[in-house]
């Protein structure tokens, strides 16, 4: 289990813009580091970050070695309706993790 | 004369011996003279980070530490060991039962006769009472249940009242006081004489405990005061001790008795 | 598993959700060497660059890209860009890409936006290996590039860690 933090308010109005928080643990290895043997250690990132409202993607983030371990990740999106917001990491090595928040629209 | 490796002689160890034994020693070793910092002006090194830095510490949904807080949740449900005992199982939600409890480790264990700091205490009630294996130290699962425990502790002062630790404070203190290492310094140096200037463009913290568990951005996860006890030995060139040693006991020991009343914040970000 | 913590921190509405995510959690620790990976070059990113804008010349303005000035410690950097745009169908901004000059990648991150951002403002958390530029370019949907450059130093913590932890 992942765990991952996600900051969503619970309720907003109509239109108004909200911002949405993300932080998921993962050590981000960058593929430039080296064992005290000489190997190197290979890389195993997050490459893929996307947010879904109501099933439509609303934001999508390609990463790279260059963001930082345990990332995180602020964005904003327009209150449309209520529902669930659907969060998707997914990695190298097959790595996928899924968080999902819920928002009520007035 | 400087040495490699500073430990404290046997007797001291074992019988935690009054403070005119480490008075006396004190002359015979290479003493930094360091004057304590007034109580009025300690300091949190939560003031010298940068605006980002505090504001990663300030939410909990922005600092990575919460989510090895997130993983000790996890871990203090589930059962574990011969016994199939969860951690919950004697001690209930976290949020009530470990009120307080991170601030006043190192406590003292009678049983012991000597303190035990907070990983200590963890691993202790996981053989004794769950009857499990132990967490290695500083293994994220141990750091995860350090920083659970921690954090109910988060706004209130730190607590040293207990006079039994009064000789381990001592030992700690000789400890803080001596210099050691290749740079043949001590820790009073930086951390009592000259706390607030630079050293390679980062303002020197005066060193308290009010955030462990921390997130430390160098090391990018969570880690123990004693991570970061061994980071600054390597720091001045000196031999560590091992992990779990009764050095590292009395350093914290003495550390929190000098932060006593400053409040704690843990898990918090550092540098 | 949904948790609600009322924190009071930031004083806004109490917002915060707390959730355990399924999925393969990433290895754990090695001891390692602090070798320097070769690093890239100001034409590497300029190279990186090319392949994102073409032959479009990319516009100085519109952009604000956040990071601090002196850095405390080059893993954790915070980072954020604001691009000015409506954010309507007719006109928003579509990608914000930042770049580098000398960690061993040129890329940094890149974001993919529609008019449902409402704004476009991002922030995150970038690994900065040395004292260097970084470049934010926003493509915005009539085609346009429009950048912002920092200068950052980056400092290293006073007392290094052993590697043999």
């Amino acid at each position: 289990m992942t765990p991952a933090l996600i900051n969503v308010p619970a309720k907003a109005k109509r239109g108004e813009i909200i911002a949405i928080k993300t932080l998921i643990s993962h050590t981000m290895e960058t593929g430039f580091r080296y064992t005290t043997a000489g190997e190197r250690i290979p890389r195993n990132i997050i490459h893929t970050f996307v947010a879904a409202y109501n099933g439509e993607e609303i934001f999508r983030a390609e990463l790279f070695p260059a963001t930082s371990a345990n990332p995180f990740i602020t964005f904003h999106t327009v209150a449309t309706e209520s529902g669930t917001i659907e969060f998707k990491w997914s990695g190298d090595n097959g790595y996928v993790s899924t968080a999902s928040a819920k928002i009520v629209v007035e | 004369m400087s040495r490699a490796r500073l430990s404290l002689p046997d007797n001291m160890r074992r019988h935690g011996c009054a403070a005119a034994v480490a008075i006396a020693l004190l002359s015979s070793m290479n003493v930094a003279e360091a004057a304590e910092i007034p109580l009025d002006q300690r300091r949190s090194s939560y003031d010298l980070m940068s605006r980002e830095t505090k504001a990663m510490q300030d939410e909990d949904t922005s600092n990575p530490g919460m989510l090895w807080v997130l993983e000790g949740e996890a871990l203090w449900r589930a059962k574990a060991g011969e016994a199939n005992r969860a951690c919950a199982d004697c001690h209930g939600d976290a949020r009530d039962s470990m009120k307080g409890v991170a601030a006043r480790h190192p406590a003292y264990d009678a049983k012991r006769g000597q303190p035990v700091d907070l990983e200590g205490r963890i691993s202790i009630c996981r053989a004794e009472q769950q009857k499990a294996p132990a967490f290695a130290l500083e293994s994220r699962e141990l750091l995860a249940l350090s920083a659970l425990v921690a954090r109910q502790s988060r706004g209130m002062p730190i607590e040293s009242k207990d006079e039994r630790l009064r000789p381990f404070i001592d030992k700690g203190r000789v400890l803080f006081t001596t210099r050691q290492g290749q740079l043949d310094i001590a820790c009073a140096q930086c951390h009592d004489d000259n706390w607030g200037k630079k050293l390679a463009g980062i303002a020197m913290p005066q060193a308290h405990p009010t955030g462990y568990p921390v997130y430390r951005l160098e090391w990018q996860t969570v880690g123990s005061l004693q991570r970061r006890l061994r980071n600054c030995m390597i720091g001045t060139r000196a031999e560590t001790y091992l992990y779990g040693s009764a050095e590292y006991v009395a350093l914290e020991t003495f550390l929190m008795w000098r932060a006593r009343g400053m409040l704690m914040e843990s898990p918090a970000v550092r540098p | 598993m949904v948790e609600s913590m009322n924190e009071h921190h930031s004083g806004a509405t109490r917002r915060e959700v707390f959730k355990l995510a399924g999925g393969l959690a990433a290895a754990g620790a090695v001891a390692m060497i602090a070798v320097r990976p070769a690093l890239s070059t100001p034409a590497e990113m300029q190279a990186a660059i090319a392949k994102i804008v073409g032959d479009a010349k990319v516009n100085a303005g519109k952009v604000k890209l956040d990071l601090p000035p002196l850095v405390e410690n080059g893993n954790t950097v915070a980072c954020s860009v604001s691009v000015e745009s409506p954010m309507t169908p007719a006109d928003y901004c579509k990608v914000i890409h930042v770049f580098n000059e000398h960690n061993p990648q040129p890329n940094v991150i890149s974001v993919h936006l529609g008019p449902r951002a409402g704004r476009a403002s991002i922030a995150t958390r970038i690994r900065l290996s040395d004292t260097q530029k970084v470049i934010a370019i926003a493509e915005m949907s009539d085609g346009s590039f429009w950048s912002d450059t920092v200068e950052v130093i980056v400092t290293l913590g006073a007392c290094l860690e052993d590697v043999r932890i």
